[in-house]
């Protein structure tokens, strides 16, 4: 095989040389790809803008003998438009994008229903009308289940016994009743574990009237869930703007 | 694998950004090869940058002391200050000499994905130096791609509460020299978007 096409997003791009990228997308049929777009930091590329982080792309390759080369690109849906002006849901999508990459570690491993997942969460975020802390716990929840790791919401997840239960452990794998609590679990809200709920299941009529305390206690649960089982730190994770940071700079 | 000092050449210049093995090597027989008083300028020029080098305090461009040449001279326009990404951007816009005003550079782009955020660049400096110089203008001059775009708008957001500080983003769209047909769709969106009489 020498040709061979596919849509996919970009989920990085590193300098390869004087003038190339590597990009790294996540395809529908191929999984996790990584190809060299030639020439594509100079002003005259054919690519242009369509091979940037957030391109939803449909994308020709030609199999090389260690990276494939990219050979033409038409944009499907151009996310990074959306995004770039506006810095909260900018951080949002990079957390997506680097969770997504994370969590396809073996390249050409069809990964569709993640791809889907992504793609998803790159159109809500990019159409601005849902809010973007939720968008990304929502992304990240259902990650989470792709990979086996979904934290128990409505039962116990060591016994299993029916829910909702008012602790909540991520070293246990979520929420966990009183006989089976372990020392050191949190006590959330009852109100963020049915946020919590709510986003797996994509219930937004629930999510959106959730208050502020409940969302922050619920994305940094979501967060510490996804960092024990990943085994290592998201380094765009703690730059997710949830609260508004330039304001907070300029008072 | 060569032995000792040779292959511990070829190793160290492998280490530079786009040098393959290759080209290590070819570099390292050319300067085997080379005569003494060659190396001995490259060995002083290379012990310069070291010890000689510094960022001027000011707008962070490399400099030899510590204000450099753009903003220790009388005849640059203090009131405009152009942000810039890394000081080979500063040389770009100076190769254009059509720009007379100062810079700033923050150091990189707002990239979430590398870890860096808006602490790791120089823009509280660049606050400061709105609150402190008699600055009336800010060209934004970050990179057009999607880092630098959302460091752009991460600083429009900062700098729009300013009184009296106009805040403009350098143009862009179609390149000289290029065929429209090749354009892609969003570049030639904000061609079509910044279209301006004539």
């Amino acid at each position: 095989m020498s040709l061979y096409r596919d849509t996919g997003v970009v989920l990085r791009v590193q300098k390869l040389g004087e003038a190339d990228r590597i990009i790294t997308l996540l395809t529908r049929r191929h999984g996790k790809v990584r190809a060299v777009a030639k020439g594509v930091r100079r002003t005259t590329s054919r690519f242009g803008a369509r091979l940037e982080p957030f391109g939803h792309v449909d994308v020709q390759f030609y199999t090389g003998r260690t990276l494939d080369i990219i050979t033409q690109v038409q944009t499907v849906d151009a996310f990074g438009v959306g995004l770039v002006d506006d810095y909260p849901r900018y951080t949002a999508a990079c957390a997506v994008l680097e969770t997504a990459d994370r969590l396809v570690p073996e390249e050409g491993e069809p990964a569709l229903r993640l791809y889907l997942l992504l793609a998803g969460a790159l159109r809500a975020l990019s159409g601005g009308e849902r809010d973007a802390g939720l968008v990304l716990d929502a992304f990240l929840l259902r990650a989470m289940a792709y990979a086996g790791w979904a934290p128990a919401v409505t039962e116990c997840a060591r016994c299993g016994a029916p829910g909702p239960h008012r602790a909540f452990s991520v070293p246990a794998g979520g929420s966990v009743c009183p006989r089976c609590r372990p020392a050191g679990a949190a006590s959330p809200a009852t109100e963020t574990l049915r946020l919590m709920d709510a986003l797996v299941h994509g219930d937004w009529a629930v999510a959106e009237a959730s208050g502020d305390r409940a969302r922050r206690e619920c994305s940094g649960l979501v967060a510490a869930h996804l960092q024990w089982h990943m085994e290592r730190q998201l380094r765009s994770l703690p730059l997710v703007d949830r609260q508004g940071r330039v304001e907070e700079q300029t008072t | 694998m060569y032995e000792g000092p040779v292959q511990d050449l070829i190793d160290e210049l492998g280490r530079l950004p786009g040098i393959g093995p290759k080209s290590a090597q070819r570099i390292a027989f050319h300067l085997l090869a080379a005569d003494p008083a060659d190396i001995g300028r490259l060995q002083d020029a290379l012990q310069r940058v070291r010890e000689g080098v510094v960022f001027c305090e000011v707008c962070g461009n490399v400099a030899e002391q510590s204000i450099c040449r753009i903003c220790a001279d009388p005849r640059r326009d203090p009131k405009l200050v152009c942000v810039v990404e890394e000081p080979k951007d500063v040389l770009a816009i100076e190769r254009t000499r059509e720009y007379r005003g100062r810079y700033h550079v923050l150091g990189g782009a707002l990239d979430p994905l590398s870890g860096v955020g808006p602490d790791q660049l120089r823009i509280r400096e660049l606050l400061n130096r709105i609150g402190t110089d008699e600055i009336t203008e800010i060209i934004l001059a970050t990179d057009p791609n999607t880092e630098g775009e959302a460091t752009a708008t991460y600083l429009v957001r900062l700098l729009r509460d300013f009184p009296g500080l106009a805040v403009t983003r350098l143009a862009s769209g179609l390149p000289m020299g290029g065929d429209l047909e090749f354009a892609d769709e969003l570049t030639l969106g904000r061609a079509l978007t910044g279209r301006r009489a004539v």
